[in-house]
């Protein structure tokens, strides 16, 4: 079993079926990289029947909410998390997009406001399949590589 | 719905009952303005008139509104003359102004100004137009106009012509009518289509849509041919703008083939897309338009501010 590869980890959070490659955009977002932000185990490129070739993340020593996580599946919309507590999976789930995206995407539109001033970038999602987001600014919607570009 | 409030940004924040509520009330004041001249329901209010754009039209159209509803005004016509030009965030100007004032109008070159504006300020505030965003006191007095015209929006089949790539105007009237049980006909350049996603709103809404480039061939079944500008300051590409200038006309020739009743409305202003000799025609609609912005801003001040 690849997941064997690394350490199990005692108490906390394996994020699982991340795509290949997007580990580090993952603990960017969900703001892991700070120095108290709890020991990370790191697997990259593992083999995946799901996803041919897949990341994971272990964060030691926290226990990350769902809505937390949901914050990563726009980039990462297969990923299933499962919570450890004395090296027992006591909860597993899948990241689901939620009604809004705060704060982790911006604007593509040059002359949206919210490129301009102070202001927290805030979309609403308008569908999930396929991904179509709508900017609470400036209205405009955005779609597919464009919200991948603007992470 | 408490109205009291309550921001006017988008035409998308509006269901169809609000529209009707507020068109109901228009309609209200237009009455009482003829039988009294003029009214006090917003006396000792203060309607503050923010333009960081040039706009002529739809700021006087305000500032009468407020007059006529026995309030007062302040306010500017452009950037140049404030702290802006120093480097203030709208945030701080916003927040200045509602010291000053009980509603704010807006007009701003950015797309999403107005909806910041609303979230930093306590006071209710109403967009008249945020870059190429959202128009949403036009799409009312349109839809006012036509509502006056013909009684009724159901059942009628309105071209919108020109610009319908870039006119915000067109797309939040779209986006208005598409509440109601009319048939569009888009008519434009190949390179001014209303954008996709649009067309595909509407078409889901139920509307039956025609795109089409032949104007002369939609003309007879229409009852409102909306007719805009071509703006030049929207065009990312100066190539792109002369390639389409001056595409189209609407003169009595043209409307030889309309029916009787047809009416014809522009947002104004107007360059050469109608020609002078239809307005003293009965088509002719787009002067009485410009004069529905008095009571539809009345409507929209009296009720954010509480006092209708």
């Amino acid at each position: 079993m690849p997941e064997l590869k690394i350490e199990v980890i005692p108490e906390g959070t394996v994020i699982d079926h991340i795509p290949a490659g997007k580990w580090l955009k993952v603990i960017e977002i969900l703001g892991l990289t700070k120095p108290n932000g709890g020991t990370l185990l790191i697997a990259s490129n593992v083999p995946s029947k799901k996803l041919g070739r897949k990341d994971i993340v272990k964060v030691e020593g926290r226990y990350l909410s769902e809505e937390e996580v949901n914050k990563i599946a726009l980039i990462a919309p297969m990923t299933t998390v499962n919570i450890v507590r004395d090296y027992k999976i006591v909860e597993k789930f899948k990241v689901s997009i939620p009604d809004e995206i705060t704060g982790i995407l911006r604007c593509p539109n040059p002359n949206c406001v919210s490129n301009h001033e102070y202001v927290v970038p805030r979309f609403k999602v308008e569908s999930r399949e396929p991904l179509k987001l709508r900017c609470h600014y400036c209205e405009r919607t955005i779609e597919g590589d464009e919200i991948l570009g603007n992470l | 719905m408490d109205w009291k409030g309550r921001d006017v940004i988008s035409i998308r924040d509006f269901s169809k009952e609000d529209i009707e509520f507020v068109l109901k009330v228009a309609e209200r004041l237009e009455n009482e303005l003829k039988g009294k001249g003029s009214l006090d329901y917003a006396r000792g209010k203060i309607l503050a008139t923010l333009f960081f754009e040039p706009s002529t039209r739809t700021r006087l159209s305000f500032e009468s509104a407020m007059h006529r509803l026995g309030g007062s005004v302040i306010g500017f016509s452009s950037a140049a003359s404030t702290s802006v030009k120093k480097g203030e965030s709208l945030a701080d100007t916003i927040k200045t102004v509602e010291q000053y004032s009980d509603v704010i109008v807006i007009r701003h070159p950015m797309e999403g100004a107005a909806r910041l504006a609303a979230e930093v300020a306590e006071i209710p505030v109403i967009n008249a137009g945020d870059g190429s965003n959202q128009h949403p006191t036009q799409t009312l007095l349109d839809l006012y106009t036509i509502k006056r015209a013909f009684g009724r929006i159901d059942g009628l089949t309105i071209g919108l012509l020109g610009d319908l790539k870039y006119g915000r105007t067109v797309h939040s009237l779209a986006e208005a009518l598409a509440f109601y049980d009319v048939e569009l006909y888009l008519i434009s350049p190949e390179l001014l289509r209303m954008p996709k996603h649009i067309v595909e709103e509407l078409r889901e809404k139920g509307v039956k849509v025609h795109e089409t480039t032949d104007l002369e061939g939609a003309i007879p079944e229409l009852d409102v041919l909306y007719v805009t500008r071509i703006q030049r300051e929207r065009f990312p590409d100066e190539e792109e703008y002369l390639k389409v200038k001056g595409s189209y006309q609407v003169n009595c020739r043209l409307l030889k083939n309309a029916k009787e009743t047809l009416k014809v409305m522009h947002p104004l202003p107007r360059v050469d897309e109608i020609h002078p000799e239809v307005d003293g025609s009965e088509h002719a609609l787009y002067f009485r338009q410009v004069f529905s912005g008095v009571p539809v801003r009345m409507a929209l001040l009296g009720l954010t501010l509480g006092v209708l």
